[in-house]
């Protein structure tokens, strides 16, 4: 028998959400195979050749400077300290810069690194050995400066709260490779996560099972409610799960409802995740060689959320976010299709010594150099960073200006630089992208003078290299098809970077 | 010709296996339309940018030119979309759509019949269908399963019909007197009966506004970075309270749209308009106010849209719609309606003005406290006017007495005097007058002697003079003065000069915000000013200066003034001055004396009204009794005042005065403004009547004129998805042409019908869903409806679904007993796990666990963050923009959440706990458990899986009694202390086990 037509529209979407809702119940199943019963409203034909099968987002969360890491700029340090002319400053608007600003040349030096000899700050002497694994775009720009749009649209596409991460977007379109595993998990260190909070990893309008699942790395359940109730042994959990699936197996064959057996899996994923989650969680299992390469610390609880003064957070070596480097890879190796680490404390405007350039960000470079650098070794080891995509990246770059508005002329612990959403560096490695620098600016760093790459052009870029069509993959809601790139076309895959 | 040919014949022979398409004949609006919407509309629809040649498809003259009627083969449009040429085939291949076989033959098949135009459905006039059944709902549901050959399914047993309707009407299990009421209930109308106490429960409105929560996108915070804490509960509150009085969804959606704007709009009805100012605020530093103002109005414009026109408008603030006839300048113009708000978009502040202040209700009672206090006052004051009253003449002959013999003041006449730069002159009247350097800032300093015995006060004259601006006081542009400083000290040979401090300064007249006292405060640049409204100057000031001991001068000693005037006001320097001393306690000031003598003597019955005031108010305030009682009420005054500073205040709209001007702005950038809109709906829509001013008002009553079909269908659609999972049509948020169409089109339009009709009563609508045979089906299903009907939108059976979390823990908090039935009130901070907000704030923000009561509050009265919404809830619509639709997954973190939470365990043990202490076999104690969680008793084969796990549970503890402490332990309740704990921690466990079955998690 079949359905009038407009039931029949109805039905193949019944279908989609009905799988959708069991997608990570199935688990290995990816979505996207449940979907290949052609029917009109279903997102299909979005898959291309993959070159990653997962990606590890490191996002330098407050915007780190690209004039004293990666952008090597003789003409601005000789600038350093005179005014700054008028026609970078007219028609402009920042965020805190007021008057006329005095330019700042770079507070670090720079050195020539790897095969490419390309020049990389001498804060990074970890990651300038693995400089040649790595593609560096300079030539990035934004729309938005200021901290949470710039990160809700790095991260969802669009400025505005509401909409789903990229994250989401990724395990909406390709399920998980591990059915015991979340497929995006989130890792957060210095001490916050980031302005636009939660929202950076949430499913928008897409169904809630594709939202990040944040891991606390602070002592407690690295997932929230993952540990059984005190006194109550796994055991006694194993037998009450045995009753639960048994009566709901009886519930069944009287209701009928194909529901009752999703709740069974539902219940038993469950059981497995709190086995699966703290085994790879335990990054003690690994060697103390590997924690070296990593500059890891098992067990090290960071006593950054409750420091009164989020400034003694950068004091001293802080392994949180070596911690989640490692972790990521453990994750992206037992199948976790997006890691997103998110680590805190780069907004360096030099309001004080806490958030100065002069004096944080060396620090803030000892806390990563080491640990992003080892993360690509050893994923290189393993033979698994062809497969894995790693980004790393600010929301937006800083000035080529000095921040004026809390000391007007340089003050050891006070230099700082304003957001700077016209041009700034990020890098990816792996994950089918060919190593090498990308994009040029002018001789300040202030434009871009040479293949410019939007946030459409990266989000473009990483779904395409996980084997999604940025353009055709889409999500209908409120009339629209809706895709992370946007309703327009602008974003293109970057296909200069393309190994 | 051949290939015409097998087209035809495949086409033939899909007609044949799909015999619902050939029998009916293909209507526009239901079966084309959405084609080309999804088709072909992006190039060839509404948006004046995308569209790739001049051929329209969505209007009517455009789209024939494309087809020649009954006759597809000729007609372009069908040859264009049956072509496999590339340069032909539409859509072309790089636009990634394409028409399905089906589609084709449809399209084919409407143009042979002579391809007749028609208006989207949702845009139709609602026609109420007449009809003879004794409920529409079940003829119309009927109707079409008999089409498919279907029939109902029997109703469902009464125990699941209660746990339903409890369900869906008041988000709360059935209690077990509820149960065994309506078990025992044997009359005909024992069901609707039953339908009507759950409607009258106060839960009902808690139930009920969960969703509207949701549409509002209401939360406790601001959002974005620093994340204030607001205070809109007042808000949340009033609307739990609208849906328990069942205020019509007319006046509901008015008072919320536009209350501010009716006549005399009553304290409730502008607290219904914090609704519209729930949205988001971002409070970052760099943030540009005219851009979050910006984001804030397209806020409201697309949560008004959505709310109650389910039209997509958002993507219409870059571009004209794709897909429906709406329009950037359609846009613009409805956002113009929430333009007018005087919210500037600076700053972070969580309560951003206009604000109503409503009181909490511990601040209610305390109000209610003193009012009761003040008026207790007030009577003992009266009856002290009324003794007064009958003194009066005798008091007004002593009055008048002593004012005639006593002119208490003596003019002061200063020894020496200097001013720092001008120059001073004295007159023999004892007035120094100012002339020469006009300096900015200048002080005076005047010595003198005095033959007083005791001096009480001081009073300084400012006197006009020819020489200042205007003949006034002073020679600033004003001619006003700033007295910052008045300050006397004495003078004893040998000795440094005491001051003589002041008790308190009394002037004739104070400019607001420049009051005499300020001229003896400790702040050198405030003092006394006397610019008055009208800015006339000519009239002379007097300022009085009382001692706080009295002075007494030896003969040799003197007395010395200094007078300063030290504001940022240029040259406000008392021009010319004079001082009198007395010795006379609390003296009045010369002018009151005077008017008060002036009064006194005029007779009684030619006294003007300002006279008569006057003398009354010397009289009391000369009576002990009535200072006593007068200085009684200003204390509550002032405590009442105090006590309103800090009543909660609710953000709710308003209309700058001056109307501001709306543009369209290019790509919905604020700082591209391109041409100027006006005030209006939509184009395709029916226009606000002419003779009206648009404003917010005119727009809420368009929504609910007859001319507006969209709002009826939009929501009564709502209301019904609460009790069938899904709404008639499916797309709650989308009424467009991209939205689906309903399942049962005739139902929804007499539903609407009748909602407008019955004058929005929403209660009346549930009724009549509630008490259809269609509602009462039961939910089983057969592999025969499964397969037919996966999402059951055919109605051959009752839904069943899973509840929304926060239903799932209220569930929890009932079926324990410890839910607490208080309504209202400030958000509560219940179990969390450590660490969540101080995770997402830098430690900024400290989770404070509430305690006691407050952990056992229903969930709508959870404290939202909106950068870490609380961790009990789970798949709910995420509070930062409208959600009218809500998700329902089935992930392994919120099976994780109910077995694990604090909240669960503890609610099983609680449960167990009150079980337990009727001391009963362990059947039966099973089946009081079983009643209170899922309303029945446990089944037959159901009974030995529960039992075998309480045997392994009693064995397992009774070996490890720490086990039992620790499981007991979780939770801040006290372990009941007269039950055995193994007992105890056993059934606790066997209680999470039935709170987590699939059952309990579903509403059947």
């Amino acid at each position: 028998m079949k359905l009038p037509l407009p039931l029949k529209k109805v039905q193949a979407t019944t279908r989609r959400q009905f799988f959708g809702q069991t997608g990570l119940g199935l688990g290995s199943i990816a979505l996207s195979s449940l979907l290949n019963q052609e029917t009109p409203d279903e997102p299909t034909g979005f898959r291309i050749p993959a070159k990653a099968k997962s990606v590890i987002y490191l996002h330098m969360a407050g915007s780190p400077s690209q004039l004293e890491l990666f952008e090597h700029k003789p003409a601005l340090d000789r600038l350093h300290d005179t005014q700054c002319p008028q026609e970078y400053l007219e028609g402009k608007r920042f965020a805190f810069i007021r008057g006329v600003p005095k330019m700042l040349g770079s507070q670090f030096k720079f050195q020539r690194t790897g095969q490419s000899g390309q020049w990389v700050s001498d804060r990074l002497p970890h990651l300038s050995k693995v400089i040649d694994d790595l593609c560096v775009i300079r030539s990035v720009h934004t729309e938005q400066f200021n901290h949470s749009p710039a990160q809700l649209l790095m991260q969802t596409g669009n400025p505005l709260l509401g909409y789903p991460s990229i994250g989401s977007w990724a395990t909406y379109g390709l399920g998980s490779e591990n059915k015991d595993l979340p497929g995006f998990m989130v890792l957060s260190s210095g001490g916050k996560t980031p302005s636009a909070g939660k929202s950076l990893w949430g499913s928008g309008f897409l169904p809630t099972i594709y939202q990040g699942v944040q891991c606390r790395t602070d002592g407690g359940d690295p997932i929230l409610f993952l540990s059984d109730p005190k006194g109550l042994n796994r055991g006694e959990r194993r037998k009450t799960l045995d009753a639960i699936a048994d009566l709901n197996r009886y519930q069944h064959e009287h209701i009928g409802d194909p529901e009752t057996i999703t709740r069974i899996a539902q219940y038993e994923l469950a059981f497995k995740m709190q086995i699966s989650v703290p085994e790879v969680m335990d990054i003690g299992r690994e060697s103390q060689s590997m924690l070296d390469l990593y500059g890891a610390k098992p067990g090290h609880v960071s006593a950054a959320e409750s420091a009164a003064d989020p400034r003694t957070l950068y004091k001293g070596d802080d392994p949180t976010f070596a911690n989640n480097c490692l972790l990521a890879r453990r994750l992206v190796e037992s199948g976790v299709r997006f890691v997103q680490l998110y680590d805190w404390g780069w907004d360096h405007h030099g309001s004080s010594p806490g958030e100065s350039i002069d004096e944080t960000l060396p620090i803030k470079c000892r806390q990563i150099d080491r640990a992003v650098a080892g993360l690509i070794t050893d994923l290189k080891q393993r033979g698994l960073l062809d497969e894995t995509l790693v980004v790393w990246g600010g929301e937006f770059g800083r000035t080529p200006m000095m921040q004026n508005n809390v000391r007007k002329n340089l003050v050891k612990g006070f230099i700082g630089r304003d957001h700077h959403p016209h041009a700034f560096t990020m890098w990816m490695a792996g994950g089918g992208i060919k190593p090498g620098v990308y994009g040029q600016t002018d001789d300040i760093g202030y434009y871009i003078t040479e293949n410019a790459v939007s946030i459409r052009d990266l989000q473009s870029t990483i779904l395409h290299q996980i084997g999604i069509d940025p353009k055709r993959f889409n999500y209908p809601y409120q009339g629209l098809k809706q895709r992370l790139i946007g309703p327009s076309d602008e974003g293109k895959v970057i296909r200069d970077i393309l190994a | 010709m051949n290939s015409n040919f097998s087209i035809t014949l495949l086409l033939f022979c899909f007609a044949l296996s799909k015999p619902s398409v050939a029998e009916e004949p293909v209507d526009f609006a239901r079966d084309i339309q959405p084609i080309l919407a999804e088709n072909c509309y992006f190039c060839h629809g509404p948006d004046a940018k995308q569209r790739a040649s001049d051929l329209r498809l969505d209007i009517e003259e455009d789209a024939k030119q494309s087809i020649i009627a009954g006759d597809a083969n000729s007609s372009e449009l069908y040859s264009r979309i049956r072509s496999d040429d590339p340069d032909e085939q539409m859509p072309p291949p790089d636009s990634h759509r394409s028409l399905t076989p089906d589609q084709i033959s449809l399209i084919q098949k409407w143009i042979d019949q002579g391809g007749k135009w028609g208006q989207h459905w949702a845009y139709k006039p609602i026609v109420k269908p007449v009809i003879e059944a004794r409920n529409a709902i079940d003829f119309f549901v009927q109707q079409q399963l008999h089409q498919q050959g279907l029939e109902f399914s029997p109703i469902a047993d009464r125990r699941t019909l209660l746990r339903r309707v409890s369900l869906d009407l008041t988000g709360l299990p059935p209690t077990v007197e509820q149960i065994n009421t309506f078990l025992a209930d044997t009359s005909p109308d024992a069901y609707q009966q039953m339908v009507e106490r759950m409607l009258q429960s106060p839960a009902y409105g808690e139930r009920m506004a969960w969703d509207w929560l949701d549409s509002a996108r209401y939360a406790d915070t601001n959002g974005y970075q620093g994340d204030n804490e607001r205070t809109m509960w007042p808000w949340r509150d009033w609307v739990i309270g609208a849906f328990n009085d069942n205020l019509p969804f007319d006046q509901f959606s008015k008072w919320q749209i536009a209350g501010d704007l009716l006549t005399n709009p009553t304290e409730e009805q502008i607290l219904a308009t914090g609704f519209n100012r729930n949205h988001p605020i971002n409070g970052e530093g760099g943030r540009i106010p005219e851009e979050n103002r910006i984001d804030y109005v397209m806020d409201m414009t697309e949560t008004t849209g959505t709310v109650w026109l389910s039209l997509t408008f958002n993507c219409c603030r870059c571009h004209d719609h794709k897909y429906d006839q709406l329009t950037q300048d359609d846009y613009y113009s409805l956002f113009a309606f929430f333009n007018q708000t005087p919210v500037t978009g600076a700053g972070g502040n969580a309560q951003t003005a206009p604000v109503l202040s409503v009181p909490d209700q511990p601040q209610r009672l305390q109000l209610a406290k003193l009012k009761n206090e003040l008026s207790k006052f007030e009577s003992e004051q009266k009856r002290l006017i009324g003794a007064l009253n009958q003194k009066q003449n005798d008091w007004e002959l002593a009055q008048t007495k002593q004012l005639q013999e006593t002119d208490t003041w003596s003019v002061w006449h200063p020894e020496s005097y200097s001013a720092q730069k001008a120059d001073l002159a004295y007159s023999n009247d004892g007035s120094l007058l100012t002339s020469g350097a006009n300096p900015a800032n200048d002080n005076y300093e005047l010595t003198g002697k005095s033959d007083l015995a005791t001096i009480q006060a001081i009073r300084l004259e400012t006197l006009k003079h020819a020489s200042m601006t205007a003949g006034g006081l002073a020679r600033s542009n004003s001619s006003n003065f700033v007295l910052t400083d008045f300050a006397a000290y004495l003078i004893e040979p040998g000795k440094p000069p005491t001051r003589l401090p002041f008790k308190k300064a009394q002037a004739d007249y104070e400019q607001t915000g420049h009051g005499a006292q300020l001229a003896i405060d400790a702040n050198a640049q405030s003092g006394w000013a006397v610019l008055a409204p009208d800015k006339n100057v000519q009239r002379e000031r007097e300022a009085i200066f009382s001692f706080e001991k009295p002075v007494t001068l030896s003969p040799n000693a003197k007395i010395k003034f200094v007078l300063k005037h030290e504001s940022i006001y240029e040259k406000h320097n008392i021009g010319r001055l004079r001082i009198s001393l007395t010795e006379q306690k609390n003296p009045t000031l010369a002018g009151d004396t005077k008017q008060l003598l002036a009064a006194l003597q005029q007779p009684n019955d030619s006294r003007s009204p300002a006279q008569l005031k006057l003398i009354q108010q010397k009289h009391f305030e000369s009576d002990t009794d009535y200072q006593t009682q007068a200085t009684k009420i200003d204390s509550i005054n002032s405590q009442i005042k105090t006590l309103a500073k800090g009543y909660p205040k609710v953000m709710v709209m308003a209309d700058s005065p001056k109307l501001r001007k709306t543009y369209r702005l290019n790509r919905g950038s604020y700082e591209d403004p391109l041409n100027e809109v006006s005030m209006r709906v939509p184009e395709m829509l029916a226009a606000l009547p002419e003779n009206i001013t648009p404003n917010r008002l005119a727009l809420a009553n368009w929504l609910f004129s007859v001319d507006n079909p969209l709002t009826p269908r939009v929501s009564i659609n709502r209301i019904w998805a609460k009790f069938f999972n899904t709404g008639l049509v499916k797309t709650l948020e989308d009424f467009g042409v991209q939205g689906e169409p309903p399942s049962h089109p005739k139902l929804l339009d007499w539903l609407a019908a009748e909602y407008r009709d019955c004058g929005w009563d929403t209660k009346h609508m549930i009724r009549l869903i509630l008490n259809s045979r269609t509602y009462r089906q039961s939910s089983h299903t057969s592999s025969h409806l499964l397969e037919l009907d996966p999402d059951n939108r055919l109605l051959a059976r009752a839904s069943r679904f899973r509840i929304p979390s926060w239903m799932i823990r209220d569930y929890a908090l009932a079926s324990s007993g410890r839910l607490v039935r208080k309504i209202g009130g400030r958000p509560v901070n219940s179990y969390q796990p450590k660490g969540v907000w101080e995770e997402a704030s830098f430690g900024k923000k400290t989770y404070r666990q509430d305690s006691g009561d407050a952990l056992y509050r229903r969930s709508i009265y959870t404290f939202w963050r909106r950068i870490a919404a609380p961790t009990m809830i789970f798949d709910n619509a995420d509070r930062m923009t409208c959600s009218v639709i809500s998700y329902r997954t089935n992930t392994p973190l919120h099976a994780l959440n109910t077995l694990n939470n604090t909240t669960y365990v503890e609610a099983a043990r609680l449960l167990a706990s009150s079980v337990l202490k009727e001391k009963l076999t362990d059947q039966e104690t099973l089946d009081k458990i079983y009643q209170r969680i899922v309303t029945r008793l446990p089944r037959e084969k159901e009974i030995p899986i529960l039992l075998a796990g309480l045997a392994h549970d009693r064995q397992q503890f009774a070996a490890n009694n720490d086990n039992v402490i620790s499981f007991l332990g979780v939770g801040d309740s006290p372990v009941e202390p007269n039950l055995d704990p193994v007992e105890l921690a056993s059934w606790t466990n066997l209680c999470i086990a039935v709170l987590n079955l699939d059952e309990s998690l579903t509403r059947q």
